[in-house]
């Protein structure tokens, strides 16, 4: 009797979740989490904090969201987070390439896999810079002193191992030159340090700068990328980003290095709940908000879903792994 | 004089009916969300922010800044009551504005440390209106080892403090070292003493071992000493707020000294909890009579408010200058600044003259209001001790344990709350100061970080310390600091006739 009853629930069961997949693919049931990997006020917080914004204000779910930072460990933490969450589709978290190179430097609780890649929404450029009056006018002199005199430039950067690090080792072998790296806390801290004259150079991104371009204290040599960037207000003295000539053409034999904004869920999730979210966030790139967001932060709108995602990480990673390898800081 | 000018346009922009009213409405949601559980300024701001959105800035911004003072104050007010310090840098108010509170002078506690942080505030808001331009220049000439000189003068002034043994205090100093070193390393990008803990990944956050060492430490000692909890005999009347702040004037030294201490932290940037501790050191330091500190002395309440106050608003000018976030919830109000399509940034103060002046005047303003409505709150705050302790008790595990929570949203951090908790326990019963650990734990990272930077800078050399007139005078400042006990016997040595009977040192 007891038996009859359990099945008889099983089957409803079955019945009415065979039903509701039959009718629409996956939807959220209640609040999503937005787990950004890094502290307030950093570039991975003002991606998702964007993303929030629009789908709230467009009213693209009908589920609020609420953002929560994990930033501990270079964002280690929130990848962890995902980790534990797995199966759980109302967690999405935001990041850069860290979610895949972080495995390599550090011993951490999580392995790149542990998580599903949604999306990559934009990608952020690299740029050599130095103090407003430094002597070096292009990367070619830069390079030279480098040359004159190894060991005595400093360039300085955000975190140790972490993508700026990995990028000055990769100009050092390129260019045949020998620099100390000075490690900050930030961006932001290593943009300050610049135009207070205390290091002779660094690798940030644009919108980490740009406040101290405008102001003379910063100028740009190159940019890490195959062509120029794209065309946009001019910044300072009638100059802007499309002015400043590619690493590659100034000298730095650096084909590309850039960060990409990846969107990740836990992993074990149902390919429906990531095609609910690919389509979510295509309908955030099209909103104006994005596009000013892109401009404003000087990114490169760029959209990597399904395959040509998972060859984007492939690319990455193999790429980060030598230099990473070569230095002898992979961690087994 | 052009600065003046410019205040004054700020005025009218911000004076006007609807930007006042803000201004009320900000303060009194930020004493709500700095006094209830589980909420706090960086999660208040959060949650105000979508509102702003539709705003201009300059209202959006008097509205967060408003909300940002009264949570300020409301960290003081549970750091007084409960000893909870609802911000880092109220710890330092608790070492004797909680034994006032339990001696039932808590009306003249919180009545100080609101005159005072108002004071030090004001300090703070003059100081970079005369000196806007200067302010951010300065900012800039600091590197890692003026950053370490800044850190090593705030440990310089604070040691020896509290007469325990100097073993103890070293222990105490190096646990909390040790603890500060837990997580990710910024100079190596290594994991250290996580012991396989991914919670420990993201470091031990100050604020949760603070909640526990104070709170649930003082709740512990206080179930044992058979829950007496004295604040039942406050004297509770609007009169006696009346009455203390007339005798304020009297602190004259300890105001201007804090407030000074305060504004060169602010901009250096030491920021404003290395400033209260520093300013709570010196205050006992140069005291006339350095007795009784540590149980309810009313400049050790006056000294770290005024400095904290004083640091946070005049950090908030390098902060927009430079564009590098103070404490999260500056953080997050940087944040919104650029979705209102403003750059922080050294051309924040060319291009949005408006914005950044209408900003200061409203510091003025908000700051003149902050205090009379937290004023007007003190009778209403110092009853809540008049409840009996078996109901206040449970009431503060509750906050302690949601505010720890709330730091991180981690399950984990209720955990460390507790262990927190015992651990200062157990140092107050084997008199061990507490005060040298927290001091360590909120600076010893960046002092290791900033130390680390300057001798990767120089190759090794430690004359990398000397190297300039700023970092070399801020160092011998530290020595000298440092070395004034002992300085100080020697001259009693030397003057054996006079100094008998006359002074303590």
């Amino acid at each position: 009797m007891l038996m009859k009853k359990a099945l008889t629930a099983a089957t409803a069961l079955v019945a009415a979740l065979g039903i509701s997949a039959a009718e629409a693919a996956w939807k959220p049931t209640k609040p999503v989490e937005f787990v950004v990997s890094s502290g307030p006020g950093g570039g991975t917080d003002q991606f998702a904090r964007t993303v929030q914004s629009i789908i709230t204000k467009y009213n693209l779910l009908d589920q609020p969201i609420v953002v929560v930072n994990k930033g501990g460990g270079s964002g280690a933490e929130g990848f962890v987070y995902g980790k534990t969450a797995e199966g759980e589709p109302h967690k999405v978290i935001f990041g850069t390439n860290n979610e895949w190179l972080l495995p390599l430097v550090a011993k951490l609780a999580y392995k790149p896999e542990d998580l599903t890649p949604v999306a990559v929404m934009a990608v952020d450029e690299f740029l050599l810079w130095v103090t407003g009056d430094s002597p070096y006018q292009d990367a070619k002199s830069f390079i030279e002193a480098a040359k004159a005199e190894p060991g005595k430039i400093k360039i300085g950067g955000s975190q140790s191992k972490d993508t700026d690090h990995i990028l000055v080792k990769q100009i050092e072998r390129a260019a045949g030159i020998k620099v100390i790296y000075v490690p900050f806390k930030s961006g932001g801290e290593a943009a300050t340090q610049l135009a207070g004259g205390h290091v002779d150079a660094n690798t940030n991104n644009p919108s980490e700068n740009i406040g101290q371009w405008k102001a003379g204290g910063v100028r740009p040599l190159c940019v890490f990328a195959p062509e120029r960037m794209a065309k946009g207000e001019p910044v300072v003295d009638g100059k802007g980003w499309a002015d400043i000539p590619t690493c590659k053409e100034a000298g730095i034999p650096i084909e590309h290095y850039q960060m990409p904004r990846t969107v990740f869920l836990p992993g074990g999730v149902s390919q429906d709940a990531v095609d609910f979210y690919v389509e979510l966030l295509k309908q955030v790139r099209e909103k104006p908000e994005w596009q000013e967001y892109i401009t404003r932060t000087s990114q490169s709108n760029r959209f990597f879903v399904g395959e040509d995602l998972h060859t984007f990480i492939k690319n990455n990673e193999d790429e980060g792994r030598a230099v990473i390898t070569a230095e002898g800081w992979l961690v087994k | 004089m052009d600065n003046i000018a410019s205040l004054m346009h700020g005025f009218s922009v911000a004076l006007t009916m609807h930007h006042v009213l803000l201004m009320m409405l900000g303060v009194l949601l930020g004493i709500l969300v700095g006094v209830l559980p589980g909420l706090g300024a960086p999660n208040g701001v959060t949650l105000l922010m979508p509102l702003t959105f539709s705003m201009d800035p300059i209202s959006a911004i008097i509205l967060l800044t408003s909300m940002y003072w009264g949570a300020l104050f409301g960290g003081s007010t549970t750091s007084i009551l409960f000893n909870i310090p609802g911000e880092p840098s109220s710890v330092a108010t608790t070492f004797d504005g909680h034994p006032m509170a339990k001696q039932g002078r808590a009306t003249e506690a919180l009545t100080y440390a609101f005159l005072s942080a108002g004071f030090g505030a004001l300090a703070g808001v003059v100081l970079i209106t005369l000196l806007s331009g200067w302010v951010a220049k300065f900012a800039l000439r600091f590197s890692s080892p003026e950053f370490f000189a800044v850190y090593f003068l705030a440990f310089a002034s604070f040691i020896g403090l509290g007469g325990a043994s100097p073993f103890k205090t070293v222990i105490s100093i190096m646990l909390g070292f040790a603890f500060t070193a837990v997580g990710m390393d910024t100079v190596s990008g290594n994991v250290r003493l996580t012991y396989g803990f991914d919670e420990l990944l993201r470091g031990i956050s100050f604020l949760v071992a603070v909640i526990g060492l104070f709170g649930i430490g003082e709740l512990l000692l206080t179930m044992e000493e058979g829950l007496r909890f004295e604040g039942v005999k406050a004297r509770v009347s609007p009169r006696k707020v009346f009455e203390t702040l007339l005798t304020l004037p009297r602190y004259w030294v300890t105001l201007l000294r804090s407030a000074l201490i305060g504004c060169w932290m602010g901009i250096t940037p030491g920021g404003p909890t290395a400033a209260s501790f520093m300013s709570y050191g010196l205050a006992k330091r140069f005291a006339r009579r350095p007795e009784g500190f540590g149980q309810g002395r009313e400049e050790g309440v006056i000294a770290p408010e005024t400095a904290d106050h004083a640091a946070g608003s005049s950090a908030i000018l390098p902060m927009l200058a430079l564009g590098i976030p103070g404490s999260a919830t500056a953080a997050v109000m940087m944040g919104g600044l650029m979705i209102w399509g403003l750059t922080p940034g050294p051309m924040l103060f060319i291009e949005q003259k408006d914005f950044v002046w209408g900003l200061i005047a409203s510091m003025y303003l908000g700051n003149v209001v902050a205090v009379v409505l937290v004023l007007a709150t003190v009778p209403l705050f110092a009853s809540i001790l008049r409840v009996p302790f078996a109901i206040i008790g449970p009431l503060i595990l509750v906050i302690c344990v949601s505010g720890a929570y709330t730091v991180d949203s981690a399950a984990f951090d209720l955990w460390m709350v507790l262990i927190f908790g015992v651990l200062g326990y157990v140092f107050k019963k084997l008199d061990y100061p507490i005060a040298p650990m927290v001091l360590a734990m909120v600076l010893g990272d960046k002092a290791e970080d900033a130390f680390r930077q300057s001798v990767i800078m120089s190759g090794g050399d430690l004359s990398v310390f000397w190297s300039n007139s700023l970092v070399s005078s801020i160092m011998s400042l530290g020595i000298l600091l440092l070395a004034w006990p002992l300085l100080t016997r020697i001259f009693r040595l030397l003057r054996p006739g006079r100094s008998t009977g006359t002074t303590t040192a």
